[in-house]
């Protein structure tokens, strides 16, 4: 497992494209949005939470297609589906890495574009935590859409209709927990059924995926 | 005699093309009674005018949106547990007019809105809940469009829909959170204090019945369609083989 996961994060960072793509990505909407919305601090820092946090989901969707093509193609997952791993350890460990390489660094970068979107000082802590408990979750979930889609030519486009709306409950906790963050509101409530998506879709999901991944190498 | 054997496609065709008549029948007797007597016969709300009449549609639709959801979800579990063609069939064939209720409910609520929210469309929890179930009935049948295999396709979508499932209660749940309702609750449930008043109760009870049917009657259809287009494929098949 730990081989994969290696594996994985070096054909990540030297393959490029993938690793920095959805970073730039997250950045350009934090710089599109004020340009579309116009340059006023109240209202710039009202709606940085809900920004940030859909930033985050479609950057983290746009390489949700890289975890299992490559290796569908060039065979590697025929491979792993006969190793003695299962493949929902094989499934895990993918998710594992793709948050590694985009849910991580976007978690980390947040706090920057959350400057450029004037998010009220209280909020930054709140931002940090609720992506860092939630953008696993967006990995897992993004994976079962991979693990759907893995055989198909055209993926991509089907692959944002089935999960952008699983995406649905994480990104409103998520949002919530900065919002009130923000506002100096109690967050309890839903970091804590944030952190609930984030522990059964991660738990539950990757029997799923593999199940769909089998189904698909038939 | 279990109820397995309808599980046969044979069988099932019997069956249904027996059923088929007195669904559509009844379907049109129950639709044409409560529609009739609910627009016409009648009084007007002393709040809502003519308006409150899109409930003989609007309620209607709503439940089966979801009701055809549940169906789906059965009838994939079956599929993926037993491996019963015609489940898989009945999922696949039910997920547009579960998809064109929805579509309906939506668009009637934004008709009745108009005049009495004075907006077409507010982020209320159930509108906005229906909005999401409107989505995941794309996504399963987009899935099921793209894939060619169908077996593949029937093992995929139906993985989808239980996963959807969850995800679809999840939101929910999530959206009741997120924000206030304006929509009134549920005004038909047998132990509410407050009701919908006895002179609409009975044409919509009638006009629910009528929908009931009405999808009862459409997916038999559908589901033949897809059994004889079946049957057809494979017999192309073997013509190309020979």
């Amino acid at each position: 497992m730990i081989a994969l996961l290696i594996r994985d994060l070096r054909l990540a960072f030297r393959t490029g494209g993938g690793f920095g793509l959805g970073l730039a990505f997250f950045l350009l909407v934090a710089v599109l949005v004020p340009l579309g919305v116009g340059p006023e601090g109240g209202t710039l820092g009202k709606i940085a939470p809900g920004i940030l946090w859909v930033g985050a989901l479609l950057a983290c969707l746009l390489s949700l297609d890289r975890i299992f093509a490559l290796d569908f193609e060039d065979g590697s997952l025929d491979l792993l589906a006969t190793s003695p791993l299962p493949m929902e350890g094989a499934v895990a460990v993918k998710s594992l890495a793709h948050w590694l390489v985009t849910g991580l660094p976007l978690t980390l970068a947040a706090p920057a574009l959350g400057i450029l979107l004037n998010l009220p000082p209280a909020g930054y802590g709140w931002l940090v935590l609720s992506l860092a408990l939630g953008t696993p979750a967006l990995s897992v979930i993004g994976t079962f859409g991979a693990a759907l889609t893995v055989g198909l030519k055209r993926g991509g486009l089907l692959l944002s209709l089935l999960v952008l709306p699983l995406y649905v409950p994480t990104l409103i906790f998520g949002a919530e927990v900065v919002k009130r963050g923000a506002a100096g509101m109690e967050v309890a409530t839903p970091l804590a059924l944030l952190a609930a998506i984030t522990a059964g879709a991660a738990g539950l999901l990757p029997f799923a995926s593999a199940a769909a991944i089998r189904v698909n190498l038939r | 005699m279990s109820i397995w054997e309808y599980a046969n496609p044979k069988k099932f065709m019997q069956t249904s093309a027996w059923l088929l008549p007195w669904a559509v029948g009844l379907t049109v007797l129950c639709l044409g009674i409560g529609l009739i007597w609910g627009f016409f016969f009648t009084p007007d709300d002393y709040k809502q005018g003519a308006t409150v009449k899109i409930i003989y549609i609007h309620v209607p639709a709503a439940m089966m949106a979801i009701n055809v959801w549940v169906m789906m979800l059965v009838t994939s579990l079956i599929w993926i547990v037993r491996r019963h063609h015609v489940s898989a069939l009945a999922a696949k064939a039910a997920a547009p007019i579960g998809l064109t209720f929805t579509l309906i409910a939506l668009v009637t609520g934004a008709f009745w809105g108009q005049p009495m929210w004075g907006t077409w469309w507010a982020w209320d929890p159930r509108l906005t809940s229906f909005l999401v179930l409107c989505l995941f009935y794309l996504g399963y049948i987009a899935l099921w469009q793209a894939v060619e295999n169908p077996d593949t396709a029937a093992d995929l979508t139906g993985v989808l829909c239980v996963v959807g499932s969850v995800f679809a209660m999840l939101s929910r749940y999530a959206v009741n959170f997120w924000n206030q309702g304006l929509h009134q609750g549920a005004s038909l449930s047998m132990d509410a204090k407050e009701n919908v008043s006895d002179v609409f109760w009975l044409p919509l009870l009638i006009c629910i019945a009528g929908f009931v049917l009405l999808f009862i009657a459409l997916v038999l259809m559908r589901t033949r369609t897809e059994i004889r287009t079946r049957r057809a494929q494979a017999l192309m098949a073997r013509e190309r083989l020979a």
